[in-house]
Formats: C-alpha cells, sequence, structure tokens
C-alpha cells in the first residue's frame, strides 16, 4: 500500500504535474485535521484545530511552550485518541483505522527516544521489521538511510554511545526508513549546536518533495528555512498561517530600511520626503570616526519603497550613501505579533485578560 | 499477530543483555545449588519418607519470589520511562503483541533457567548410581508443575511491570503480588475467623488456590484439569490488565 501511494523523487515539475485534475484530489492532502479538540482532565490542550497538509510539503508548527504541538503530534500519529474532531491521514480516520494509517507516517518523538544498549544497525533492522519492511528492501532500506543521514562511520557502535547530533540523526533514519508518505518530528533540533543543526536541516530539506513532513521547533529561523509553510498555534488554536512571507505581511506590515549616509537626520528627512506616505526617521546613531551616521527608516506599509529611496538619495548630490538595506523582520516578530493578537483576542471574549496557560 | 516473533526475539536479547538477568540466574542458581546440597546432606544422615525430588520442589517458592521480579521488572516499566513505548506504538504493533512478546520472551528465560537445575538430578544420578533417588514421577511433576505455575508467576510480573514507570517499584509490587499470590492465600485461609460456620464456602475455595497444595499435587502425578484451568485464566486475566495498563497509561500520558 505504502509502495502504491510512494512517489519518487523527481524536479519540482513533477509537482506541478501533480496538481493536474487527473489526479485523486484525496491522494493530494496528507493530513487532514478538522476541529480536533484534546481535553485532559478538564483543561483544552488542544481547541478546534483545522489545517491541511499537502503531499511533498514541509510545514512548521510553532508555538509558544505548552500550546498543544505535541500533543496534536501523539493524535496524529495514533497514539493518543483524541477527545472530538476528525484526524485523516492519507485518506484514512485515524480514529478508527489507527493500524493502517501507522503503516504511512514515521514518527520521532520528542527527545528522541532510544535504546542504550543497541547498535546503529541492529536497531534499524528491528524497527524496518516492525515497520513490516521485508528483508532484501529492508537491507536496501538501511543502505540507503543509513547513507543519507551519514550514519556510516557509527553504523557499529552502541547507541547509547552516541553524541546527541549522532543520536538525533539515528532517529531520523529511523522515522524514513518505512518510506512514510507522512514524516512527523517534534523539535528535530532541540539541544544541538549550530552546525547540527545546519545539518539536520540540510536533512530536511532533501525530504521535500517526496514526503509531507511537520516538524514542531521553537527554533524559528530553522522553521523559515526549512518550511514551505508555518502554522502557529497558540493556546490549542491557530493563531496564525501561512508562507513566512504573507505572515510577516499580515502580522508585521511595516517595512523598515537601514541607511548608513554623511548627512544629518533633518537632510535626509527633508530629501526622503514624499517617497511614500508616512515615511519617517526613527533612529540615527553616528556619525561614526568617517563621518557616517546610520538611520532607521520605516513605513507603516508593506510596499517595498527601495527603488524610489535610491532614486531620492543619489538626485541629491551633497548626500554620500555608504549603505541602504531593507530589514526583514523576523519570524520572531511574527511569532510575538500572532500570538499577542491571540491573547487580545481571548480576552476581549472574556472580559478580563486573558493571559496564556 | 506477525510481529510476535520480531519483539520476542528484541526481547529475549535484551534480556540477555541485562546485569538483572545475570544477577537472578546466579542468585537463582546459587539458592537452589545449596538447598540441593542441604537435601542431599540430610538424607546422608538418615533414610527419609520423601525422594529428594519432592523436598526440592517444594522449596520453589522461595527462587520464585526473587527471580520473577528480576526477570520482569524491567520488561514495560523501563520502556515507559525511557520512552521508547512510544515510538514503539506509532508503529504498526498492536499493544496486545508487545505485552504478549514480553511476556513470552521472560517465561521463555524463567523455563530456561528451571531446566539449568536438571543439572543438579543429572549429577546426582551420575554420582549416588542410585535409581531410588531419581524418582522420575515427582521430578516430571515437579517441572510440569513449575512450567503451569510459571505462566501465571511471570504474568504477574508484567502486569507489575506495565502499572508503574520504574524498575524498582515494579519489582517491589511484583514480589508483594507473588507473595499474596503463593504464601498469602496460605496465610489468610489459617485465620481463625474463617474457622466459623459461614466462611465455609470462603475456605474451600481458598483451599482450592493453595498453591503449595498444587505443587504437592502435581509431584504425587495428580494433573488437575482445575489447577490447570486456575494457572491459565489467571495468566490471562494479568496478560490482559497489562494490555489495558499499557493503554491506560497511554491514555493518560
Amino acid at each position: 500500500m505504502a509502495n502504491r501511494l510512494w512517489r519518487p523523487r523527481t524536479a519540482p515539475l513533477e509537482m506541478q504535474s501533480h496538481e493536474a485534475p487527473q489526479t485523486d484530489p484525496a491522494e493530494q492532502i496528507t493530513i487532514d485535521v478538522r476541529e480536533l479538540v484534546k481535553t485532559y482532565s478538564g483543561v483544552n490542550a488542544v481547541n478546534g484545530l483545522t489545517f491541511t497538509v499537502r503531499r511533498g510539503e514541509i510545514v512548521g508548527f510553532l508555538g509558544p511552550n505548552g500550546a498543544g504541538k505535541s500533543t496534536t503530534m501523539r493524535i496524529l500519529t495514533g497514539f493518543l485518541p483524541a477527545t472530538s474532531g476528525h484526524v485523516s491521514m492519507c485518506g484514512i480516520p485515524v480514529a478508527s483505522r489507527p493500524d493502517e494509517v501507522k503503516r504511512h507516517i514515521g514518527y520521532m518523538p520528542e527527545n528522541n527516544p532510544l535504546p542504550e544498549d543497541m547498535r546503529v544497525g541492529e536497531y534499524l533492522h528491528y524497527r524496518g521489521r516492525l515497520k513490516e519492511i521485508g528483508g532484501r528492501r529492508l537491507r536496501e532500506r538501511i543502505e540507503a538511510v543509513v547513507e543519507r543521514c551519514d550514519l556510516k562511520r557509527v553504523r557499529h557502535r552502541m547507541i547509547g554511545k552516541l553524541s546527541k547530533g549522532f543520536r538525533q540523526r539515528v532517529g531520523i533514519a529511523e522515522a524514513i526508513l518505512g518510506e512514510p508518505d507522512v514524516l512527523i518530528m517534534d523539535e528535530p533540533t532541540i539541544g544541538l549546536d549550530p552546525h547540527q543543526i545546519i545539518l539536520i536541516r540540510d536533512l530536511i530539506s532533501s525530504l521535500r518533495g517526496r514526503m509531507s513532513v511537520l516538524i514542531s521547533s521553537h527554533i524559528l529561523p530553522e522553521i523559515e528555512m526549512t518550511c514551505d509553510r508555518v502554522i502557529i498555534i497558540n493556546s490549542g488554536r491557530i493563531v496564525a498561517s501561512g508562507t513566512p512571507p504573507e505572515l510577516r505581511r499580515e502580522y508585521v506590515g511595516r517595512t523598515v530600511y537601514r541607511l548608513e549616509a554623511n548627512a544629518s537626520a533633518e537632510r535626509i528627512a527633508q530629501v526622503l520626503d514624499g517617497v511614500a506616505p508616512e515615511l519617517k526617521v526613527n533612529a540615527a546613531e553616528g556619525p561614526d570616526a568617517e563621518g557616517f551616521t546610520a538611520f532607521t527608516i520605516g513605513t507603516p506599509a508593506a510596499e517595498d519603497v527601495g527603488e524610489a529611496l535610491l532614486r531620492r538619495l543619489s538626485g541629491a548630490a551633497d548626500v554620500r550613501v555608504r549603505m541602504l538595506g531593507r530589514e526583514r523582520p523576523t519570524l520572531e516578530e511574527v511569532f510575538l505579533a500572532a500570538t499577542r493578537r491571540s491573547w487580545d483576542l481571548t480576552m476581549e471574549k472574556n472580559g478580563k485578560p486573558g493571559m496564556p496557560r | 499477530m506477525r510481529h510476535l516473533p520480531t519483539i520476542f526475539f528484541h526481547e529475549l536479547r535484551v534480556l540477555m543483555l541485562a546485569p538483572s538477568t545475570y544477577i537472578a540466574a546466579v542468585l537463582f542458581l546459587g539458592v537452589m545449588g545449596f538447598i540441593f546440597a542441604g537435601i542431599l546432606d540430610s538424607y546422608n544422615k538418615e533414610a527419609q519418607d520423601l525422594s529428594p525430588s519432592f523436598v526440592f520442589f517444594s522449596l520453589f517458592w522461595l527462587p520464585v519470589l526473587f527471580m520473577v521480579p528480576l526477570l520482569t521488572m524491567k520488561c514495560l516499566a523501563e520502556e515507559r520511562r525511557a520512552g521508547t513505548l512510544e515510538t514503539l506504538l506509532t508503529t504498526p504493533v498492536s499493544t496486545a503483541e508487545v505485552v504478549l512478546g514480553k511476556f513470552a520472551a521472560s517465561y521463555a528465560l524463567y523455563l530456561f533457567l528451571w531446566l539449568l537445575t536438571i543439572g543438579f538430578m543429572f549429577i546426582l544420578d551420575k554420582y549416588a548410581q542410585d535409581a531410588r533417588f531419581l524418582d522420575p514421577g515427582p521430578l516430571i511433576g515437579g517441572y510440569v508443575f513449575v512450567a503451569v505455575s510459571g505462566l501465571l508467576f511471570v504474568s504477574v510480573g508484567v502486569l507489575a511491570s506495565s502499572l508503574s514507570r520504574s524498575q524498582a517499584v515494579a519489582g517491589v509490587l511484583a514480589f508483594a503480588l507473588l507473595f499474596a499470590i503463593i504464601v498469602g492465600t496460605r496465610l489468610v485461609s489459617d485465620l481463625t475467623v474463617l474457622q466459623q460456620e459461614g466462611f465455609t464456602r470462603f475456605r474451600d475455595s481458598l483451599e482450592n488456590v493453595q498453591v503449595m497444595s498444587h505443587l504437592q499435587d502435581f509431584t504425587r502425578g495428580i494433573i488437575d484439569t482445575r489447577q490447570i484451568v486456575f494457572y491459565l485464566s489467571g495468566t490471562a486475566l494479568a496478560l490482559i490488565f497489562s494490555i489495558l495498563g499499557v493503554e491506560g497509561k497511554v491514555l493518560r500520558s
């Protein structure tokens, strides 16, 4: 079954053909979550989540601690039952056919638990048997994931003796061993050093187009670099969802430029007057030893006015420009803005300060 | 049930690598060896009514009380503590397969350790050169009893392990449950309160679950189906509760 649904890796062209009308639409959506609710002893951990993930997409799942990320992921894997709502993976409902769903997913839980006293190769073999991969194909798959996750050197080492980076890669190798249609990873880069984070990120990026990937993380730049789409949740609700640029536009809106020039703030304001409505010089630092001052210029609109700015500045003969750059709001700002907005909404609804739990 | 062999052999391997298995094995063989030597010693001094194997098996409960908890305490508690239960149950494996596989592996090891004690009999046979010492009836009866009652004891150990996250708690709980089954039933039936008229039925049913009297029957060559049903149904019950224990913990974790 998994074989039939498995789509070999091809160029992005293939992805377009996948959107073509002749393909079964049920095959395109691999994760379908509708009105998902999970209550733990009266507390709503997940409160009406609805989202879908298409085949081949990498989706980042973002949220503060206790937002319900891990709970949602556990429900998706069929490990936890939901209180209400509907979840289906590759068109198979998780609640009524969990055993079938488990054949389509690869899951790496938080903290990546692994047995300490097994060798990497043995562990992969054991997991492959549990995932119902047969003899010859299992050997091929183990070779493939060992190669892909760069585990050749540690293949015969004990898992308990491996460094955290290697353990994490063993976890990912295990998750992709069965060529799942959906890969779910809970905080795959937690506790790794920047070098290892880049390795894991590249590894995840290399899965793009082959399987749907759902990753949760706190580390925002990383989500931004790997993911096609971001879902931000807070207190069990979706507060924002979209591609990183879309989210920036919606939640941060304003555009900020950084300019270094040898002129006073008044002169710069005079030169740039009227380029865009409400454009103003927010801050100035300097001048430094060479006489250049660093300005921060902002507009509340989302349009890029960089070209107009440059034209004005080069038109003024007495202003020498050393640098002009657009400051991109980080996903961090988006995240903060989106979660703040959701708290404000709950506050309005309850009529009292609704801080998150 | 196609994953049962995979889990069984994996568990057997885990047990073979665990230090607690070797502690259990050494303690078991050491204690049994001392008991056996003591029995031979007493037979040397004066003639006894019963055959040595009969006396040997009547002390079976002593190793059971410490060996079974040591063998089973790890099986589910450790997986839950390490979090590997979550990865295990998100593969196409059912909880029943996990519990049965672990039970089967522990039981196989339990039987294996008991089979090692056949060596004692072999040595006795070789050096005593006297067929009277090795009465095959009680010997076979004794081993059949160990095999049948072992099902219940090991499944109780697995049940204890399914209820806790800590190996130590699981071990102590298994010890307490086994003590209640083996010794507790006798202590309760000896209570003076139960000698009153109204408790006759209760006392009768208690008599039927006396592990010690089952052993006597088996070594005398009486294989009573009621007793076998008692052990088999007890095993099934303990395993069903273990499955519920694992799933219950899954729901609450």
